[in-house]
């Protein structure tokens, strides 16, 4: 009698990586919406070129390397990096800017190191980082929240914007996020500042619009943290560290202060960071205790870059300097295995 | 060692199957660091050139006097006079250049090119083809630092041959061309450190893609004998 011969697992989960990816990009509406609702249709308009150019890009890079095109295409990976670079964009950018980020992040970042599961870096925050270094000014001009600058602009206004006609300029709907307001302020008390900037005293935590966009990107992520897409431990040990370096610098907020908790988890890239790059499979760290120390080592370095670097936002710098503690972060981390005492080291295996 | 040089040969390991940038990967520093334009590229490859053939008539004339003992550092001695003396003559003629590449030129002494084609090659053969030996493998680098530099230079800043005057005569100025147009942003990616690497990178897949695809075309020529005869098939027969 033939018995059909099966190794554990035996359960099937039925998820797949569609599945997976399909999920995580359901996850981003209510952040995106929020966007679309404070910052207008440029966020659309980049997520769109994104994708159309990941998608190229996947499809020519499958095509070289003589794999079946649309079996790649259709796993939805190139769909969400692209879909995170567009999220991270300043929106109404001019149209080479996603185009080449994600050129950058599909080719450069993922393919040329193996392709899916085998990129060191988290391709999405590869492209941002190009494009942030490259073209330090486009990159930093993010638009005003609509009620700021007499409503967004609209979708001739936009267009105009991205493919440069019209004689549209994009310095005209650009305002100062609540971070960089922060940054700059040497002069005045931070609860003076919040009476002054329209863009807190409009808003009610983290400054206006922002912190409606991050409450989006949180929503999601509880979402899949209840699919169990996602473990609590990076996103909780990042937005920890966080919080608790930002209050001890917070210096009972005078003109000096780096701001409040609040602002530092409700503004800027911190709830996308925590829920949707930093709990990347494949470029984080692989075990449980990996990741909290994955999550407070990208909460550190964001605090530190956001308080005391050049930049007005730090969480794609984090996250790559942390993509390349990861190897060594799991090395460090390999959980007990049943049977033995004490956990080992993975290159303890190798030595022997 | 080779008994009875060939010339031919010599010439096919500077330029392309021993290549010191792209199949040794030795001087990468220089080349990764000062290749942003193709005439950073062009003064550097000049000078390691220079030091490199110099370096080679030299050790290659006192290779008998020489103890094996003090080999190595007496051609370090060798090839560190030749590059203050290109230092010097850097200084004299092409100043501005010379201040651009900056630290780079003393470097030279360091560059395991010069040091490995003295020690591999010039201390075992006549003086000829050492000569040979290092006019090409400064002919391949600099090859390769020029192609770097112009990949670098088209994507960082739009442009091919800028600032030719720094190297040439003063009208060298207009040689530039403005490949991507006037109002080209500017990459800053490529001209900054990982762009180098990445060119490199790029440049040496492309050169192991061009030999595999030579290699795979001669072993299709060969399996096909004339009259040979299959004894077994398995298999589809190519």
């Amino acid at each position: 009698m033939a018995l059909m011969r099966a190794t554990s697992p035996h359960a099937l989960s039925g998820e797949s990586t569609t599945k997976v990816m399909l999920q995580v990009a359901a996850a981003t509406v209510p952040g995106v919406l929020a966007l679309v609702i404070y910052f207008g249709i440029g966020v659309l308009i980049n997520i769109l070129l994104c994708t159309a150019t990941a998608l190229a890009c996947e499809a020519a890079v499958m095509k070289l390397r003589s794999r079946p095109v649309a079996f790649y295409l259709k796993d939805g990976s190139a769909f969400v990096t692209a879909l995170l670079l567009g999220i991270a964009l300043p929106p109404y950018c001019v149209w080479w800017l996603p185009v080449v980020g994600t050129f950058t992040a599909i080719v450069l970042a993922k393919h040329l190191y193996g392709g899916m599961g085998y990129n060191p870096f988290n391709p999405a925050m590869v492209g941002y980082v190009v494009l942030l270094i490259s073209f330090p000014v486009a990159m930093t001009r993010w638009v005003g929240p609509a009620e700021l600058i007499y409503g967004a602009p609209g979708i001739d206004e936009a267009l105009g914007l991205v493919f440069g006609f019209g004689g549209y300029n994009v310095d005209g709907y650009t305002r100062a996020t609540p971070l960089e307001v922060v940054r700059l302020n040497e002069s005045v008390l931070l609860s003076r500042l919040y009476e002054m900037e329209p863009v807190f005293n409009k808003g009610t935590l983290a400054g206006l619009g922002w912190e409606t966009v991050n409450f989006g990107f949180l929503l999601g992520g509880l979402f899949l943290l209840f699919r169990r897409i996602i473990t609590w431990h990076a996103p909780v040990a990042m937005l920890a560290t966080l919080a608790l370096l930002s209050l001890l610098f917070y210096d009972s907020g005078s003109s000096l202060s780096e701001g409040s908790p609040m602002l530092h988890l409700f503004s800027g890239a911190t709830m996308l960071g925590a829920f949707f790059i930093i709990t990347d499979p494949i470029s984080g760290a692989t075990s449980n205790r990996g990741r909290l120390i994955f999550g407070a080592g990208v909460g550190l370095l964001t605090y530190v870059i956001r308080a005391w670097g050049t930049y007005p936002d730090a969480v794609a710098f984090a996250v790559l300097l942390m993509n390349f503690a990861a190897p060594t972060i799991d090395n460090y981390t390999v959980p007990r295995t049943y049977g033995h005492k004490a956990p080992r080291r993975a290159t303890e295996l190798e030595e022997r | 060692m080779m008994a009875n040089p060939e010339y031919g040969e010599i010439t096919r390991n500077g330029l392309w199957s021993n290549n010191p940038a792209l199949v040794q990967l030795l001087g990468l520093c220089p080349l990764l660091a000062v290749t942003g334009s193709v005439v950073n590229a062009i003064g550097l490859g000049l000078a390691t050139t220079g030091v490199l053939i110099c370096s080679n008539l030299a050790v290659s004339l006192v290779r008998r006097q020489m103890p094996e003992a003090v080999r190595l550092p007496a051609s370090v001695m060798i090839i560190a006079t030749f590059v203050t003396c290109a230092e010097l003559l850097m200084k004299a003629f092409t100043y501005e250049l010379y201040l651009v590449l900056g630290i780079f030129i003393p470097l030279i002494v360091t560059n395991c090119t010069i040091l490995g084609r003295a020690d591999a090659f010039a201390s075992k053969n006549p003086v000829l083809p050492s000569l040979v030996d290092g006019f090409m493998m400064g002919v391949g680098f600099t090859a390769v630092l020029i192609v770097i530099g112009a990949i670098r230079e088209v994507l960082g800043q739009g442009t091919l041959f800028a600032d030719m005057d720094l190297l040439f005569w003063p009208s060298a100025k207009e040689w530039v061309i403005p490949v991507l147009g006037a109002d080209y942003p500017g990459f800053l990616a490529a001209v900054l450190p990982p762009g180098a690497f990445l060119v490199a990178g790029l440049l040496i897949a492309a050169k192991n893609a061009i030999d595999a695809g030579i290699e795979r075309r001669r072993s299709q020529q060969v399996r096909i004998v004339p009259g040979a005869k299959r004894v077994r098939t398995t298999g589809k027969i190519t």
